[in-house]
């Protein structure tokens, strides 16, 4: 327990904004995708940093991270399924021309 | 002391994998920097006496949805034109954006006065983890097990080839 808490928070910080720079600037659906995974890795990182140093008895902590996994699994293969059928009928993966709901 | 060394060292290569994954303009290369960040998060939790997310880290995260990744990274080769670049038009406010926040997010954290408690972390974690599942967490976790089956179909759902 020699490492406070706030690093392990920073570093959440700065891996959850590196992520959500990839999300926002990436043109491939899947370095987007790859963006929201980091996003979720650093909310993770929260997650167990909380439970450890603010409640270790009490797992309820960890036992959130298991439902991040559980929706990270979900999301990967909903968008990988997405990316297949959207280059079916756009012919293209590259965000900024998917923007049928704009026009 | 020696804690707070392999903290840093572990960050420090995390957080430059990490900086890979959306700079790479390979995309392979980047789904590899993507298991790299994966494993440094589940040495971070092993460092947090948190064992068994270490372990379903690695088998959910690097077996699973990385694998899942190069699989999306293969089949959709050369969907992307070659001439464009990697980034969009916006890429340098969402640059700027995101260090405004990494800036102002972490000030507020050294700001912020938090009580940490010098309690053990229980040894009998797993047993209680798996306790609760069936016990408190019964619902979320029949919910979660629901969304991953409703996933399962969707994808199929969508990725399927309309012949009719």
């Amino acid at each position: 327990m020699t490492v406070p808490l706030s690093w392990y928070l920073i570093f959440a910080t700065a891996l959850f904004s590196l992520g959500f720079f990839g999300v926002l600037s990436r043109r491939n659906a899947v370095a987007v995708l790859m963006g929201v995974e980091l996003m979720l890795n650093a909310v993770n990182v929260n997650l167990v940093a909380f439970w450890r140093y603010l409640t270790p008895t009490d797992l309820s902590g960890q036992i959130f991270v298991v439902f991040v996994f559980t929706v990270a699994a979900a999301e990967a293969a909903v968008g990988l399924a997405l990316m297949i059928s959207i280059y079916r009928t756009r012919k293209t993966i590259n965000v900024e021309e998917i923007n049928a709901l704009k026009h | 002391m020696v804690g707070q060394i392999l903290f840093i060292f572990i960050a420090v290569v995390t957080l430059l994998m990490a900086l890979g994954v959306v700079v790479a303009r390979n995309l392979f290369h980047a789904a590899l920097f993507l298991v790299g960040v994966f494993f440094g998060v589940a040495t971070l939790f092993i460092l947090l006496e948190a064992e068994f997310l270490a372990m379903a880290q690695i088998v959910i995260y690097i077996g699973a949805i990385a694998t899942l990744i190069v699989f999306a990274i293969m089949l959709s080769r050369g969907m992307m034109g070659k001439h464009l670049g990697k980034y969009n038009k916006q890429w340098y406010f969402a640059g700027g954006a995101m260090i405004f926040f990494f800036g102002l997010v972490s000030w507020l954290l050294v700001k912020m006065p938090f009580a940490p408690v010098s309690a053990e972390a229980p040894a009998d974690a797993i047993q209680q983890i798996g306790s609760g599942f069936v016990g408190h967490y019964v619902v979320p976790f029949e919910v979660a097990s629901v969304l991953l089956l409703v996933a399962l179909v969707g994808a199929i759902m969508l990725a399927r080839e309309r012949n009719s």
